[in-house]
């Protein structure tokens, strides 16, 4: 459905075009013949209706890319607070790293529904919504790199063998001072 | 990450809280429990005061002496001297002063009977070591002041009973008198000296008691010489035999004369006996004495005429003479009758007619009557009553009067050799034995009781019942196994040969066993329990046989005589089998394999280097067979300064086939130089203990890897000159080494040597450190040490993808064959107390911090966090080395008074600590054994893992319930403020 509403629209642009250049020449060079009227009803109609859509259309896009650009600030923020943190583990810290990690999460997961207001046919989404995940990509690389700076990222040797068990040994000797 | 995680909030509450694991005041009690005893009854004096509370002086094996309550059995006041003063006399003086002789006969002491205080100490020093004997005669007056005769170190002494001055001496200084019995006549002021000298001399010397004058000195050759000791039957005739046991000697010394008769046994009593000893009794004109199967009562009449009175093959014994009125002395005699014993008084000179003749129940597992003390009361129809205090077998002291049992104490538990644990049975239906199970409304009201004491809302009265109810909760004494571990049994094997099973909750006795292997026997003359192990711990393949313990026991002190094995069932206390050896036990090697019934494979090396393997079955043979390479022992020669580490060989070659014996071949042996070293102690680690890694992550994420391993040895020796006491040598002349030897390949890891050093040598070994303690010559102070052991050869492991995708050999088997490189590090600290034991406490999985448990001189326990005793400790730590919990150094190690696990109490005479683990992980169980028992529970990083014992469910389950009325009323609320809205 979607997908051929899309095919329908870049059509009708097509047509748009071809109708712009008919009309344009028979105003400028031929007088319209008498009893034609240019301006049918329904012609007037779509004309409006199209520079409304524009208009709103135009509204969406830089209303998207407002949006696309809105986890920036938040990323800031974001980086002042763990700044504010330090790098010692205590509940504030895990907490504002936790959030960190979580708000780009749970962005990134509703990429879609944040975009859903804006999406229209004229309006292109790619670039806002490429935006929007390249920060919040950015927000999470923050939070894994605080997670790291407070030591809770298994990136050492120590990490994965802490809780390796002792080696068996393969000989056994037991005895002592004589009962 | 989880784990790491995990040690982080574990750090995080560490250092929030301070290192100190003190209890409140009402928590004593709780989770501990102590146990006083006495020992095994010596001698026992009653005090004859007319008022006050009736009372028995008692001196033990234990060298305890203490004044119990005759009425309950209750210890008034007790006093152990130490482990080298032996008590060899007590008694009453002027009724209000217990006198004891000890440590040879050396100290005197005079303590005070109604408090037990010390009164005075004299210290007794003689030219010879002898026999020593008190005597505190009733009227032999001096100045107004009493005396006491005391005999000692070959010589006699006067002492007065008011201050201990000694008033005159006298020595008997030929050089092979040997002194038998020295006599005081009542109501004359003569001392008779009776002894032998130069094996057939009979010697008599009379001293005037007043000035130790000697008045006169006579001898008699007896050409068959003597044996064993003296009877006296009268104040002026000992009773002696021979030297080939057959002949009597009857020895009267009336006025000074020496007159003697000769009396074969086989005159007395027509059947030939074997030879007989001489048992001592006090009872005048009676004596006894006793071959291997009979007991006979000779009465002596007139000069020399002997008469036998009575012959028996029961179990005897007889106490000593009571004079119950001027002429007339009582003694007690009890016999043995299958499970009942027989007591009759008699008087001295009147054999066959009873003053009292009772029949007592006797429980079985108490064994013989070894003592008997008796004591009488005058009744109100003024009749005499008899008491008496009996000694049993088991070392257990009962007090029975008018046929019953009044109280008994269990003493045989001061003197515990081994203790290991048992899980309790599985709570089935029909299994539960106390009966626990309460309703719901008590359950409640405890909870709201609790939650008023929370709230302080409580009155003195409720408080006193929550302290009541927390004491007495049924839960900890149940006899089924519990969720976290707590409730265990201790099985302890006690010097008597007995095996109790205490309940770790409240410490009571749920079965006592009198080990039937350990009764004294044709074949076993004088057994001697050794040790116990824990033979079959069922929990994968056979949960339905009951857990059984090994005791391995030897048929006399020296290590060649033949062992006894005896198996006993510790859910009933019963044995379940026993095994007389044909070799004897030199060492016991419980070894890490288990048969398809969870019997747990022992070696046992006999005295000729064989190996038995038990349980002689095929499927503990084939199991070991397929390990056989594999095993390996080592023994310590201490006096000679050797380790020697031996390999299996093969089948035994003996005549007799034995698929279980194998024969060893020596592999290795270090020899300590003998001029400079002295083996003084060796310690491993612990065959249960369980590590949970192997690696050790320190400061900045570094990694370093323990050396783990079950066969290393510490050895501590020191100096010959300086084995002595601490002080004997200087501090040039004394050195103290520390060795950590590999018990497969004999290879020496590690030496370092404290010069200026001294022992004793008190170690603990666990996971892969040593501490040890011992005395600092130089300092003047007792040092502890510490050596921790790290394996560099897994150092390069630093690849985190390697690590990651598992491609590493860090957990693959390892053969002590390839060489290890061993890195150590080692720090000593100064420690205050001088110590008696030391262990260290173990959890299910080993993953909490350790604790110290130094059993210190004053007999207390103290824990001691092992991160004091880190050796990278420094001055300034780092931030990072903080964080990781490094402790800054410091010269000595602190003592923290809410540290003691025993609190306010003291575990007299302490000899061992034994730590078990808990089934929960922050848990450990402690038991402290000496002349006392004491255990509690620990949890040396805090109960982490579970609620504390004082959580109130009460206030949880309010909260939640008034939560959810408060949610339901604000919904209730909210839908109606929503209708009006719409309405409006």
């Amino acid at each position: 459905m979607e997908k051929g509403k899309g095919i329908m629209g870049s059509g009708r642009r097509w047509a748009v075009d071809f109708s712009d250049n008919s009309t344009a020449p028979s105003s400028r060079d031929i007088p319209d013949p008498p009893g034609f009227t240019r301006a049918s009803v329904n012609q007037d109609d779509s004309t409006v209706s199209r520079q409304k859509k524009d208009a709103e259309s135009n509204w969406k896009a830089q209303k998207a890319w407002e949006v696309a650009q809105a986890p920036f600030k938040n990323l800031l923020m974001m980086g002042f607070m763990m700044w504010m943190a330090g790098n010692t583990v205590h509940l504030f810290s895990i907490g504002i790293t936790f959030s960190a990690l979580w708000q780009p999460i749970s962005a990134l997961q509703g990429v879609g529904k944040v975009f859903e207001p804006y999406k229209d046919n004229k309006v292109d989404l790619l670039g806002p919504k490429l935006l929007f995940i390249a920060l919040n990509l950015g927000g999470l690389a923050l939070g894994v790199w605080k997670l790291n700076t407070l030591g809770l990222l298994p990136t050492h040797a120590s990490d994965w063998v802490s809780s390796l068990p002792p080696a068996q040994e393969v000989e056994y000797s037991g005895g002592g001072i004589p009962l | 990450m989880a784990i790491r995680s995990f040690f982080l909030f574990i750090l995080f509450f560490s250092s929030s809280i301070s290192p100190v694991f003190s209890l409140y005041e009402d928590q004593v009690g709780l989770m501990d429990w102590h146990q006083q005893y006495i020992g095994k009854v010596k001698q026992a004096v009653f005090s004859s005061q007319r008022a006050g509370r009736k009372r028995v002086v008692v001196s033990t094996e234990e060298n305890v002496i203490a004044s119990l309550d005759l009425r309950h059995g209750e210890i008034f006041w007790r006093h152990l001297l130490g482990a080298d003063d032996v008590i060899d006399g007590i008694d009453i003086g002027l009724g209000k002063y217990v006198i004891t002789l000890s440590s040879g006969g050396s100290i005197l002491r005079s303590w005070n009977l109604p408090d037990g205080q010390m009164v005075w100490e004299s210290s007794l020093q003689g030219p010879k070591h002898s026999k020593s004997f008190l005597l505190v005669p009733t009227n032999l007056k001096f100045d107004k002041d009493n005396l006491l005769v005391v005999f000692s170190n070959g010589r006699l002494h006067a002492i007065s009973c008011i201050d201990g001055e000694v008033l005159w001496k006298k020595d008997f200084e030929a050089e092979s008198f040997e002194v038998q019995q020295v006599i005081l006549p009542p109501g004359s002021d003569l001392i008779h000296v009776v002894g032998f000298a130069a094996l057939s001399q009979f010697e008599m010397y009379q001293i005037n008691a007043k000035n130790g004058e000697l008045l006169k000195h006579e001898s008699a050759s007896f050409s068959s010489g003597f044996s064993g000791q003296v009877s006296l039957v009268s104040t002026e005739t000992v009773v002696a035999l021979d030297s080939t046991g057959s002949i009597l000697l009857t020895i009267s010394f009336q006025d000074g004369k020496i007159s003697s008769q000769q009396t074969p046994i086989s005159n007395l009593v027509e059947d030939s006996l074997g030879p007989a000893v001489i048992i001592p009794s006090s009872v005048s004109g009676i004596f006894a004495i006793k071959t291997d199967a009979v007991t006979i009562f000779i009465r002596v009449i007139g000069k020399g005429n002997l008469e036998v009175v009575e012959k028996t093959t029961h179990e005897i014994a007889v106490s000593d003479a009571l004079s119950i009125s001027e002429d007339q002395q009582a003694f007690a005699l009890i016999q043995h009758a299958s499970s009942e014993i027989h007591l009759t008084v008699k008087l001295a000179h009147d054999w066959d007619g009873n003053l009292l003749k009772e029949s007592v129940k006797m429980d079985r597992q108490r064994g013989l009557v070894h003592k008997v003390f008796i004591n009488n009361y005058i009744r109100t129809d003024r009749s005499y009553g008899f008491r008496v205090l009996i000694v049993m077998e088991d070392h257990s002291l009962l007090l029975l009067q008018q046929g019953e049992i009044v109280w008994s104490r269990e003493d045989g538990l001061a003197s515990i050799i081994d203790v290991t644990t048992s899980e309790l049975p599985v709570e089935r239906d029909g299994v539960s034995v106390a009966k626990v199970e309460h309703n719901l409304f008590e359950w409640l009201k405890g909870h709201m009781l609790k939650l008023k004491g929370t709230l302080m809302l409580a009155s003195p009265e409720d408080m006193a019942a929550i302290q009541s109810m927390r004491l007495k909760s049924s839960e900890k004494s149940k006899m089924t196994r519990d969720h976290n571990g707590f409730r265990k049994l201790l099985i302890v094997l006690t010097r008597a040969g007995k095996l109790f099973a205490l309940h770790t909750g409240d410490g009571r006795i749920v079965w006592s066993y009198l080990l039937r292997s350990l009764h004294k026997s044709e074949a076993c003359q004088s057994p001697i329990g050794l040790n116990l192990y824990q033979w079959q711990v069922p929990h994968h393949h056979a949960m339905d046989e009951n857990p059984s313990v090994l005791v391995v026991s030897r048929c006399g002190p020296s290590s060649d005589t033949s062992g006894v094995l005896s198996f006993v069932d510790t859910y009933t206390g019963k044995e379940l089998s026993s095994l007389s050896l044909d070799h004897a036990v030199v060492q016991v090697i419980p070894l890490p394999y288990t048969d398809s019934t969870e019997q747990r494979l022992h070696l046992l090396i006999d005295a000729d280097k064989h190996a038995h393997l038990y349980p002689k079955t095929s499927g503990a043979l084939s199991i070991f067979k397929r390990e056989f390479s594999n095993i390996y022992w080592y023994s310590v020669e201490d006096q000679n300064g050797i380790i020697k580490g031996h390999a299996l060989k093969c089948k035994c070659t003996g005549e007799v086939a034995d698929e279980f014996c194998f024969d060893t071949r020596d592999l290795w042996s270090v020899v300590f130089p003998s001029e400079s070293e002295k083996t003084i102690a060796t310690v491993t680690r612990k065959l249960n203990e369980v590590v949970h890694t192997q690696a050790k992550v320190v400061a900045d994420q570094d990694v370093m890897y323990k050396y783990i391993s079950r066969n290393l040895l510490f050895v501590a020796t020191v100096a010959p000159k300086g084995s002595g006491e601490i002080g004997s040598v200087t501090p040039e002349e004394s050195w103290l080494v520390a060795y950590l030897i590999d018990t497969v390949t004999g290879r020496i890891l590690h030496r370092v040597t404290h010069h200026g050093s001294q022992g004793p040598v008190h170690a603990v070994f666990s996971e892969n450190w040593v501490v040890y303690h011992y005395f600092n010559l130089r300092a003047h102070r007792y040092e502890m040490s510490v050596i921790e052991i790290y394996d560099q050869s897994r150092a390069d492991n630093k690849d985190v993808w390697k690590l990651v995708l598992g491609k590493h050999n860090l957990t693959s088997p390892i053969s002590l064959f390839s060489r290890p490189e061993v890195i150590t590090k080692s720090q000593s600290y100064f420690f205050t107390h001088s110590l008696k034991a030391i262990a260290v406490t173990s959890t299910a999985k080993g993953i909490t911090s350790k604790q110290l448990l130094l059993g210190t001189i004053g007999d207390q326990v103290l824990a001691l966090d092992k991160r004091f005793l880190d050796p990278r400790r420094t001055v300034n730590p780092t931030q990072l080395e903080k964080e990781e919990g490094i402790i800054p150094l410091t010269e000595s190690l602190p003592i923290i008074p809410q540290s003691y696990v025993t609190h306010a109490l003291r575990v007299e005479g302490l000899r061992g600590i034994i730590t078990v683990p808990a089934k929960l992980e922050s848990t450990t169980l402690v038991f402290a054994h000496g002349v006392d028992l004491f255990f509690t529970q620990l949890a040396p990083s805090r109960t982490y893992d579970s609620l504390t014992e004082d959580f109130s469910y009460a206030l949880l389950l309010i909260t939640i319930v008034a939560l959810v009325a408060a949610i339901f009323v604000t919904w209730r609320l909210s839908e109606r403020k929503e209708l009006q809205e719409k309405w409006r």
